[in-house]
């Protein structure tokens, strides 16, 4: 696994060996070229040394996990972040624009997720805001919704009558909408930043094809989006970032799924195999209920309905790649967000959990992903931060007495082996680690029943992530249900009895964890599934199709 | 191929829907139609109960004392429709008024009077939008910094009214022209400052609905991001829109006192939420994005007609008038509400 990324280094060579398939790429300049980009946010090395390469005509593919960097290499392109090192050129000379405005001016466009449009508006007067055609006596309305409806009849819109309110058509319409802003603005380059997320498939075709015709008309697409099959489905060249680092660049073609997602993911897989312990015990056969179970919990534009399971003493992982709705399938089980769906049951009872208070009264503890802005309050002493869910379960009526404090610091501080384990410092000078610890211990001392972890192990160095590992699986061992969510694969196929695999925002299949289980076999599951996609939906073209389309450009 | 999107109607010529639409009663033109159905039902309830109300001179009457009134709330259209308001206007015709009656007095030209009055609207209107725009105040709070301190200021230069000589050459503005000369005192008349406010909202309404600084000022109450990200001079707008709010204060000030004859540091007090009480009236949603600057005049005429048939009725006290232009307002609001709920289920 670990050559893959050497491959992609060769790239250069391999492009030159496809002159074919290039030859027109061959012919020109790519319209946009950034070279050794880096971003350096304080404390944080947002890119480094990334490289990006737009030509006419092609649809390229930024792919990464959430956080890998994509959205900051676009910002960095149409000048909303200063890079710190590198160049940009574009249409060969270089260039630094001062924000979305000077980069459209440029011809470099973007339709941004959350459409930015205005609803207060008509279709035509959002096509063509900026751009009104102007008379002697100011905007003439009638050439300006003619031009509106020239743009729309150029992406196929042609039914769409420009003045009608945008608020009266759907999301994906006005996504739609937004990409004809683009053209009137005679743009070159177009950057559709993830404009697929809360599309059905039906909608992403209709982008889909207007994408294809702006492709063959010679605009250069920027496409942002972490669904593998949208990705095979219309891109030409692909270009994958990690952790703010450039991993390489291909043409889609040449790239299996199983390689793009190592590439995605990386592959310190066997760094931790030595830790944590092989617990392998299957709690549905001992004829136990299950503490949780829950049928079709889902919510709208979270995650799609979903059935889990979790018994006592039963360690339960959600895996997939980030932002495939394991996040938000912990936050659902706990109330934090609401769900719109779904049947729950907690010890043989039916019950709602629609909000955190629900969920620590029916002894749920959520630890969250986000440890600096939601799990930890910097400026309170390790104490405060140790007692506040407890505090929060009692209600602020009745403050936890100092000695009742006391005790729950000793007992948590040492259990978890926190250092250093002074009681009254500010939690913000501890390591991630022992925060981590701290907060593990939080949750602990509700007395949960169901403990949900999320990413409890990101971020911190190898031996405070086996102390977590281990309390994990005592915790477990002592009979509390435990979901466990990490983007570590290695780490939730060592810890978990059952692996929930998810995929773009639904459950694709649960793993009943066994000696063969490894890693791979979630990787595999996850290409996979694409690749069985492929036959059922049917806007997904042929690789062969693909193939031609790639070498008509 | 063919888009296989989901369209909200079966797929037909483009012009067919547009037809429809503009026959059925337009949800957003709907409390402005509200406004202007209130204000031919308050005539026609005053003529039947009072009498002498659809008749030139009282008609002529309304517009001369609303003058001043209309320039405000045109201005403030122009601040709410961004989403923003401007307190500080009434404060601006204070201070406006007075320097402008004291400069007169002391022998300064009518004319670089009457600019200079203009201009201290435009200086606090563009402080206000500099605070907003350049160090992130609220508009609620910078308009109400400018507003103390245009009042204070005005109170420091005096504190007595200030009486502008009669022969001023600024007190032309309100000289009576006679257009159509009816029975008995029953005249058609005109001032000067009523051309100067009907020319304001001409030129308000031509640069709101046929200039792209006016589609921006939409494009910013629909959604400031969004117009931000759609490459529209924000910035630039926002800043002025409120010199424009300032600048018509200040005219407002002109005409005001041209007509009164007299300043006062007192003067204008509670005027702006008149001013944004006629805006709101007139259908301009206090969230910004959809309004008319029309209607924010019919907002002005129904807030004097009220005054008028008050007056006329004689018996209710003339301290309940804020109460019935609060209840006015109130309907208005709820009103829009009503229509905001609706077009979110659509």
């Amino acid at each position: 696994m670990g050559s893959r990324v050497g491959d992609s280094m060769r790239l250069k060579d391999e492009a030159g060996r496809r002159q074919n398939e290039q030859a027109d790429m061959a012919a020109t300049e790519p319209i946009v070229e950034m070279t050794d980009i880096s971003i350096e946010f304080p404390g944080v090395k947002a890119l480094q040394n990334v490289q990006l390469r737009l030509y006419p005509g092609e649809v390229h593919t930024l792919m990464g996990e959430n956080g890998a960097g994509k959205s900051t290499l676009i910002k960095a392109l149409t000048g909303v972040y200063k890079i710190d090192s590198g160049s940009i050129l574009v249409s060969g000379g270089p260039r630094q624009f001062s924000g979305t405005a000077d980069a459209q001016s440029a011809g470099i466009s973007t339709v941004y997720q959350e459409v930015n449009l205005c609803d207060n508006l008509t279709v035509g007067e959002n096509v063509m805001l900026g751009n009104e055609i102007r008379g002697a006596f100011g905007i003439n309305w009638k050439k300006t919704h003619q031009a509106a409806h020239e743009a729309l009849v150029g992406l196929g819109l042609g039914d769409l009558d420009p003045r009608q309110p945008l608020s009266s058509i759907s999301l994906a319409l006005q996504q739609l909408v937004a990409i004809s802003r683009a053209m009137v603005a005679k743009s070159k380059v177009l950057i559709l930043d993830e404009p697929t997320s809360s599309l059905d498939a039906n909608e992403v075709e209709g982008l889909f094809t207007v994408m294809r015709r702006l492709r063959d008309q010679g605009v250069a697409i920027l496409f942002v989006s972490h669904f593998l099959d949208q990705v095979y489905a219309i891109s030409d060249r692909l270009t994958v970032l990690r952790n703010g680092e450039f991993v390489g660049e291909h043409l889609t073609r040449d790239l299996g799924r199983s390689q793009l997602i190592s590439l995605m993911i990386g592959k310190d897989f066997e760094t931790l195999a030595s830790l944590g312990s092989n617990r392998r015990r299957d709690a549905r056969e001992s004829g136990e209920q299950p503490f949780y179970s829950a049928t079709d919990l889902g919510r709208k534009g979270s995650i799609e309905p979903v059935d889990i399971a979790v018994y006592p003493g039963e360690v339960v992982g959600l895996a997939g790649l980030l932002g495939s709705g394991r996040t938000e399938l912990g936050r659902l089980m706990y109330g934090a967000d609401r769900p719109d769906s779904g049947a729950v049951t907690i010890g043989g009872k039916s019950t709602e959990v629609h909000s955190p208070v629900a969920g620590l009264a029916t002894k749920i503890a959520f630890s969250t992903e986000n440890r600096r802005d939601e799990g930890i309050v910097g400026d309170l002493t390790v104490r405060e931060n140790l007692i506040l869910a407890v505090q929060a379960r009692r209600g602020w009526a009745r403050p936890l007495s100092k000695r009742e404090q006391k005790e729950l610091c000793d007992k948590y501080l040492v259990e978890l082996n926190v250092r250093p384990s002074d009681p009254e410092r500010p939690i913000k000078n501890l390591s991630g680690g022992n925060q981590q610890k701290v907060l593990l211990g939080r949750w602990l001392a509700t007395k949960p029943q169901l403990l949900i972890l999320d990413e409890p192990t990101r971020g911190i160095d190898i031996g405070a992530k086996a102390e977590i590992q281990e309390a994990i699986a005592t915790l477990a061992e002592e009979g509390m249900s435990v979901v466990f969510i990490s983007s570590e694969l290695e780490e939730v196929v060592r810890l978990s009895e059952r692996i929930v695999v998810l995929k773009d925002h639904r459950k694709i299949g649960e793993i009943i964890n066994g000696p063969d289980i490894t890693a791979d076999t979630i990787v595999d599951l996850i290409a996979s599934d694409g690749a069985e996609a492929q036959g059922v939906e049917a806007f997904e073209p042929e690789p062969a199709a693909l193939a031609s389309e790639g070498s008509v450009n | 191929m063919t888009s296989v999107i989901e369209r909200p109607s079966a797929p037909q010529s483009p012009h067919t829907p547009s037809l429809v639409n503009r026959l059925k009663p337009n949800l957003e033109t709907l409390p402005t139609l509200a406004a202007i159905v209130i204000f031919v039902g308050m005539i026609i309830y005053g003529e039947i109960a009072y009498g002498r109300i659809l008749q030139f001179s009282t008609l002529s009457n309304l517009f001369i004392n609303n003058a001043y009134l209309i320039i405000l709330a045109v201005g403030l259209t122009f601040v709410i429709l961004t989403g923003g308001v401007d307190l500080s206007v009434g404060a601006i015709i204070a201070i406006s008024s007075l320097v402008g009656v004291m400069l007169a007095n002391s022998g300064w030209n009518p004319f670089v009077v009457i600019v200079l009055m203009i201009l201290i609207g435009s200086a606090f209107g563009a402080a206000s939008g500099i605070l907003i725009q350049y160090f992130n105040v609220q508009p609620f709070i910078a308009t109400l910094a400018m507003m103390f301190l245009a009042r204070g200021l005005a109170s420091m230069l005096s504190t007595t009214p200030e009486r502008l000589a009669d022969e001023s050459p600024i007190r032309t503005l309100s000289t009576e022209i006679k257009v159509i000369d009816g029975p008995k005192i029953n005249d058609l008349v005109t001032t000067p400052n009523v051309i100067i406010a009907a020319v304001v909202v001409i030129i308000a309404f031509y640069v709101l609905h046929k200039t792209r600084f006016g589609r921006t000022v939409y494009a910013i109450g629909g959604s400031e991001q969004s117009a931000t990200l759609m490459g529209l001079p924000v910035v630039r707008t926002k800043l002025a829109i409120y010199i424009i709010s300032g600048t018509l204060a200040g005219l407002a000030a002109v005409v005001y006192t041209s007509k009164l004859g007299i300043a006062q540091n007192i003067t204008g007090v509670g005027w702006e939420l008149d001013a944004i009480a006629a805006v709101i009236i007139g259908g301009t949603l206090l969230t910004g994005g959809a309004g008319f600057v029309l209607g924010s005049v019919i907002g002005a005429l129904v807030l004097g007609l009220m005054n008028v048939l008050i007056t006329r009725d004689g018996s209710i006290p003339p301290e309940a008038t804020t109460i019935i232009t609060g209840a006015i307002l109130l309907v208005f609001v709820l009103l829009q509400r009503l229509v905001v709920s609706r077009k979110r289920k659509t």
